[in-house]
């Protein structure tokens, strides 16, 4: 049974990775939208100076 | 008297927002005719090119443009300048209040729910284990083991994620009310404690992953109530921003400049162009004019004003400029009446009872009386006390309403975003439900029926060369019934000669000829008019002399386009329309002979409007509201549900459930099927609900309920109830509606 001292701590560390993930991309206001982020991977933007979006919005 | 002004720019800066260190500064655009993401591109390279300009993003959703500007060189002015090049029409607004608030609500919900999905997994992961031990014969230290760190994940999780539960039933409780979250809250504070007491005393099972499920799923029912009333919210600020109104004010040094509504109060002194709406209620310092009140009263015939005359907000000027002195909405004004009204209309209305709370009433005394029976039950039968307690917790835990609380917010998304592709916005919660029960249709007609612009009745019966003349007269009168006679020509320059004599017409030297357009008295009219008057009804009149030439126009205001065939596609689903205007009786027999309604009712105040609809109520008729005015808002308000067309007077707005986007009538059609539809699975889905209890609470009085059984139980009716819910977007508004 001593897997378990290292499964168990590290099937949470994966599951709070995941969730550390998703309140960042939460925070930083991924989901405000969702329509528009669908396109935004498509578009080749790339090359030109990517628009900023900052401030306390 | 004020002379006629050009339009002063808007002062834009008044919509910028700074960032807290003041460096930045912000604009909220809502952006009319973003439709795909290459207007996205588009709009994002062409604005973060603009100098000044740090970054500009368009939410695509939302149909709006964020433009972040360095404080000192922001100029709204050469944004909207260039939105305009690339062709898209933009409003700036200031983001309210009420949506940040909400978003931020949002944003926490969103945040419990993740954390509660991330300990259901964890949980979950322990407690199968646990399971499988229970047949393998898992060595009991791991199984405290695994018991302590399903508590270590679940209690932390249950105080946080929990809290939208907690203090929602601590506020109801404190109203000395009982609402969803009281039982839901008592469950789960129950379950952990029974459980941790269990994990205490090396007991077999704990409920862990049973609480946090719950959690879970519950809150999945929380978020997606959030986003409909969020996806509404915002397309409503955009329609709000789109129709955004502005005042010409004058400032200390006597100068005008336009500033929007909300900055006008009570002391200062407007100007109100011709053409132009009032802004606010006032007294009227200088100029004379005829005001249409139609929007406010419904009444389609002008009222001559003088200095010293009280004009309302919403009323349009006819005449000549007006200068203003705004005052305070009084007590004995227009818009104080109606606000009295609409005061008494909600009182009257008597809460509808939602169906989720009709469910949430009976709920709490039921389960918890047969929880109790069930302890008392087992004691008698001698089993002792705190095995009799367990089977009482599990019978709490079993019925906590998962798929309650999922049932009809589901359903209500789901149909809220087929309501939307048809054009319907829906305002409040239980708008579908009430919806779904209405049994006839009561029509206002002024600028619902009919459209708010004016056409010329009897055009055929006019010589061509006289519309012409008549055209290119119109175009120097800003007067709105003139209008409708420029439209005539498109080719039409105005004449040189012509000048406007507010208040009666135009004037102009043709071929040697004076020619005039306008009142039946300024072109000596009067008997013909009258004739003509009389057999239209509604219409307004305007007269045209050259020379011995004499030409009437009766000018009204058209039916919309689908008008008819709506409420004939209303009747075909046994719901007869009904007409209740503000207008002359006259006007509206027509409209009603016109349109094939039997039930008509003019000259209507808005009063009598809501004592018309409140007989209805008390004979059990359940009437629809479709009004737009300032004088329907009370009635807005009485009716059972009320729709609004999107040109709507705001205080209407507000009032009504659904709003129409479009000029089409005809959407209230499928949103009555739609919402009878939605009304119909919500009814299912909470018997789906019960039908799992029925199933699932004799399995918990007779002991069996273990934690396994608890977490398929719910598990499988909630998401038996949000499959169910899903079928509500298949209604394409075109076919059939179900029928409760």
């Amino acid at each position: 049974m001593n897997i378990l001292l290292i499964l168990i701590p590290l099937a949470l560390a994966l599951g709070g990775l995941g969730l550390a993930a998703f309140l960042w991309s939460l925070s930083n206001r991924q989901y405000e939208d969702l329509d528009g982020a669908a396109w935004r991977a498509l578009m080749d933007d790339d090359t030109t100076p990517r628009p900023r979006s900052e401030d306390g919005r | 008297m004020a002379t006629d002004l050009a339009t002063p720019a808007a002062d834009l800066r008044q919509f910028l927002r700074l960032s807290p260190d003041e460096a930045f500064a912000s604009l909220d655009l809502a952006v009319e005719g973003i439709k795909c993401a290459a207007c996205m591109a588009t709009i994002e390279r062409a604005i973060s090119r603009e100098p000044g300009v740090v970054g500009a993003r368009v939410n695509l959703g939302a149909k709006r443009l964020h433009v972040t500007f360095e404080r000192r060189e922001a100029d709204p002015a050469r944004i909207l300048r260039r939105l305009d090049e690339l062709g898209f029409k933009a409003y700036p607004f200031s983001p309210r209040h009420s949506e940040d608030s909400k978003a931020q609500e949002m944003r926490r919900l969103l945040r419990c729910l993740g954390v509660a999905a991330f300990a259901s997994m964890n949980v979950m992961l322990l407690s199968v284990a646990v399971w499988s031990g229970h047949e393998t014969g898992l060595d009991p230290t791991t199984r405290d083991l695994f018991h302590w760190l399903s508590a270590l994940i679940a209690l932390p999780t249950a105080a946080y994620s929990g809290r939208p539960f907690y203090e929602s039933a601590i506020g109801a409780l404190k109203r000395r009310r009982v609402n969803m979250d009281v039982p839901i809250t008592l469950g789960i504070c129950l379950a952990l404690a029974m459980s941790v007491f269990e994990v205490l005393r090396h007991g077999e099972h704990a409920y862990f992953d049973g609480v946090v499920m719950l959690l879970f799923f519950l809150l999945i029912g929380r978020t997606l109530d959030q986003v409909m009333q969020r996806r509404t919210q915002l397309v409503a600020a955009n329609l709000a921003a789109l129709r955004a109104e502005h005042a010409t004010k004058r400032l200390p040094d006597g100068t005008w400049r336009d500033v929007p509504i909300d900055m006008i109060e009570p002391g200062d002194v407007i100007l109100v162009r011709i053409g132009d709406r009032v802004a606010a209620d006032g007294r009227i310092e200088d100029g004379r004019s005829d005001i249409d009140q139609s929007l406010v009263t419904g009444e389609t015939a002008h009222r001559a004003v003088q200095p010293g005359d009280e004009v309302y907000a919403g009323t349009q000027n006819l005449g000549g400029a007006l200068v203003v002195r705004v005052l305070k909405s009084q007590e004995g004004t227009l818009l104080a009446g109606v606000e009295r009204l609409l005061a008494q209309a909600a009182q009257t209305k008597g809460a509808y009872i939602r169906l989720a709370d009709r469910a949430a009433r009976l709920y709490p005394p039921l389960v918890h009386s047969v929880a109790l029976l069930t302890f008392l039950g087992w004691m008698m039968m001698g089993i002792g006390w705190h095995d009799a307690l367990m089977i009482a917790i599990t019978v709490l835990i079993i019925t906590c309403p998962c798929a309650l609380g999922l049932a009809v917010p589901a359903v209500q998304v789901v149909a809220a975003g087929a309501m939307f592709r048809n054009g319907i916005l829906i305002q409040s919660g239980d708008a579908i439900e009430r919806l779904a029960e209405i049994d006839r249709v009561v029509f206002d007609k002024t600028g619902t029926l009919t459209l708010p612009a004016a056409d010329i009745a009897n055009r055929a019966e006019i010589p061509a060369e006289d519309v012409m003349l008549a055209a290119r007269l119109a175009l120097t009168s800003r007067h709105p019934l003139a209008a409708a006679i420029a439209v005539q020509d498109p080719s039409a320059k105005p004449l040189s000669t012509a000048r406007e004599v507010p208040g009666e017409g135009v004037k102009a030297c043709h071929a040697g000829q004076v020619v005039r357009l306008g009142s039946p008295a300024f072109c000596e009219a009067m008997p013909e008019a009258e004739a003509l008057a009389a057999r239209f009804p509604g219409a307004s009149i305007v007269a045209f002399r050259h020379g011995e030439r004499l030409a009437l126009f009766a000018i009204r205001q058209p039916y919309r386009e689908d008008a008819e065939t709506t409420v004939a596609a209303l009747g075909a689903m046994k719901l007869p329309a009904e007409i209740i205007s503000g207008d002359r009786p006259r006007a509206v027999a027509e409209a009603a002979r016109d349109l094939g309604i039997a039930n008509w009712r003019g000259g209507a105040l808005p009063g009598d409007k809501v004592t018309w609809l409140e007989q209805m109520k008390r004979f059990g008729a359940r009437p629809l509201m479709v009004g737009d005015g300032l004088n329907d808002a009370p009635a807005l308000a009485a009716g059972h549900a009320s729709i609004a067309p999107a040109s709507a007077s705001q205080l209407a707005q507000t009032q009504a459930d659904f709003l129409l986007v479009g000029q089409r009538l005809g959407a209230i059609v499928p949103a009555i099927r739609i919402a009878r539809k939605a009304r119909w699975l919500m009814l299912e889905n909470l018997w789906i609900s019960v039908l799992y209890n029925l199933i699932a609470v004799p399995v918990a009085i007779l002991g069996y309920a273990t934690p396994l059984v608890a977490a398929l139980a719910m598990s499988g009716s909630s998401i038996i109830v949000t499959l169910n819910a899903l079928r509500a977007g298949r209604i394409s508004g075109d076919g059939p509606g179900e029928r409760p």
